[in-house]
């Protein structure tokens, strides 16, 4: 824990956060983030000051009880409203560029 | 009719129902206001034709004897929350042109309740911001300017920005925001108008762009408490449809209105006063003390130990959940897509939200994904959130020695635009009283409570304990009562 906070970020670490968000980056792009995400991450890592150590993380801010509805079929049949707003609907489907080779 | 543009809520409502004047006629004085202030680049939509329907439906209504609570009444639309038909962009390029087939629960609450729809409220890019300086549709301008002389463009706070620059600019008299970590009461204080953050699941989230889910709330924003009281009833209410939506009645917070605190002890936290903090934020503050013991109550000073460490925990949670809701942002379904010549799915991914967030976006989602990456999700997320915990149990604590908080709500007036936003940093430290109530789902306001030296509006903060909008709204009534705020920009737009 104290190991991984202590650590910074360099341009590989931005690259691979980067990719694991499927944001495509310039390594410009990458360059002038460095310095901005150390900047704001030491600052959060004024944290590990506080002992945690008996707490329980924070699940529901106000008491309330999760809900369970009956397992029945509520909406559908609304195909043509679900796809009205797709860059390329197909076919009723979704189109995306060919996945297999 | 010259003047309508100057009633808030209440007196529109009320002036329509005696006869004053029509709906038409509000709604024409109101679009008309909008076209006329471009220069605040307040609105992304405009929706003339929408407030004109509702109006025609206000004066059937009223010649029909069935009239609803907000009969008569336009408002503007933060443009978060999804509006069937009319474009919904969250201020980003990546859902440019994106019309929803369906309609949020709580605009949908308002429309029924006879409101009518100016428009889509310019707002920061998915609510990240405190200045309204990442909206892909441009800055939105502060209706408000330095009394120097020197005309610079002032923030309008955000992320509501757009709302609260087109309520100070007299535009629509009231609007919806949404508070994640301050973003209705910041741009409230910095604006000279009042605004409610409800208790977390008082107002439903189905249908509001997501930004970080455990914080999220809407609330609205108006020229004075009453009229946050009228416009919070018509959008509070359960809702099946959000797992977090409370099931409870909504209170009458109109009829329950009183500026009366006798009985009622209000806490100054001691940790609230923060080096640095310009004087004049600290003789309001005091002030507004003055002001609630004369109404009545007993003030006490409490503590909230924890409450250094609320923006830095913010900072983890709120980005964290954000790079897990904008993950739904994929190009496939809605909103933009780039598929670059020869580019297969994950590069159109990457391509997609590369060209369609805004930097602030980004900045926020790449924290997100660090602080959850492996390795790395004890050390901050699951820290953060005991953070969290103890967070709370401050507020709890405090509650054992009084029933409401007071603090001021931003620790300045509003800055110029450019000022903070080359120091992402600088600009998050502005929530820094905004951000604890947030985390621990309480109900806040903020009110205007004077002007300071350059004429700019300041605002204070009443926190409540959860589920009592009523004591917070009460609080918030006795302030305005004494501070007699009735400075407005002067048209420049």
């Amino acid at each position: 824990m104290i190991a991984a906070r202590a650590m910074s970020v360099d341009s590989a670490t931005v690259r691979r956060i980067a990719s694991l968000a499927r944001i495509a980056t310039s390594d410009a792009e990458v360059e002038a983030m460095v310095p901005e995400l150390n900047n704001i991450l030491g600052w959060i890592e004024q944290l590990g000051e506080v002992d945690t150590s008996a707490v329980q993380p924070m699940t529901a801010v106000i008491a309330n009880t999760l809900r369970l509805r009956d397992d029945v079929v509520t909406d559908g049949d609304i195909r043509d409203r679900v796809l009205a707003n797709a860059p390329a609907a197909e076919h009723g489907f979704f189109g995306v560029p060919k996945v297999i080779e | 009719m010259a003047g309508i543009t100057d009633l808030g809520i209440a007196s529109i409502r009320d002036g329509f129902r005696a006869g004053d004047f029509s709906a038409r006629e509000v709604a024409d004085a109101f679009n008309t206001a909008v076209a006329g202030a471009k220069a605040l680049n307040a609105f992304i939509v405009e929706t003339p034709d929408h407030a004109i329907a509702a109006a025609e439906q206000a004066d059937r209504d009223r010649s029909e004897g069935t009239l609803k609570p907000l009969s008569g009444v336009p408002i503007g639309m933060k443009d978060l929350f999804a509006t069937r038909g009319v474009q919904t962009t969250a201020a980003s390029h990546i859902l440019e042109g994106f019309k929803p087939e369906y309609e949020s629960t709580v605009s949908a609450r308002l429309w029924a309740a006879g409101a009518g729809m100016l428009g889509k409220l310019n707002m920061d890019q998915f609510a990240m911001g405190s200045s309204n300086e990442t909206s892909a549709f441009g800055n939105v301008i502060s209706p408000w300017r330095r009394n120097d002389g020197g005309n610079a463009p002032l923030a309008p706070g955000g992320s509501s920005g757009g709302s609260s620059s087109a309520i100070a600019a007299r535009i629509v008299p009231g609007a919806t925001g949404t508070d994640t970590g301050g973003s209705i009461r910041q741009p409230a204080a910095f604006t000279g108008i009042s605004g409610i953050k409800p208790t977390y699941g008082r107002c439903s989230r189905w249908g509001i762009v997501a930004f970080a889910s455990s914080l999220d709330q809407a609330g609205p924003m108006a020229r004075d408490v009453k009229d946050c009281a009228i416009l919070l009833e018509a959008m509070s209410g359960f809702d099946p449809k959000d797992s977090t939506s409370l099931d409870l009645p909504v209170p009458n917070w109109e009829t329950g209105l009183s500026g009366d605190l006798r009985g009622k002890r209000i806490g100054i936290p001691k940790e609230y006063r923060v080096d640095g903090m310009p004087g004049e934020i600290d003789a309001l503050w005091e002030k507004g003390i003055a002001w609630v013991k004369d109404a009545g109550a007993e003030v006490v000073e409490v503590s909230l130990p924890h409450t250094k460490y609320a923006l830095p925990a913010y900072y983890i949670i709120a980005p964290a959940e954000a790079s897990s809701n904008l993950a739904r942002y994929d190009g496939v379904r809605y909103g933009l897509r780039e598929l670059p010549e020869g580019a297969g799915l994950q590069d159109m991914y990457a391509a997609t939200r590369a060209a369609g967030f805004g930097a602030e976006v980004k900045r926020r989602i790449l924290i997100g994904t660090y602080v959850l990456s492996a390795g790395f999700y004890d050390a901050y997320y699951t820290q953060a959130q005991k953070v969290r915990t103890l967070i709370a149990r401050d507020f709890d604590a405090a509650w054992e020695l009084c029933d409401l908080l007071l603090t001021p709500t931003a620790p300045s007036a509003a800055f110029a635009l450019g000022e903070k936003s080359a120091d992402p940093l600088a600009m998050y430290l502005n929530d820094v009283f905004t951000v604890p109530s947030s985390l621990a789902g309480l109900p806040a306001m903020s009110v205007p409570a004077g002007l300071d030296g350059q004429g700019l509006p300041l605002g204070l903060q009443v926190i409540g304990k959860a589920l009592d909008e009523q004591g917070v709204l009460n609080a918030g009534l006795a302030i305005e009562e004494r501070a007699g705020f009735t400075a407005r920009p002067e048209a420049w737009w």
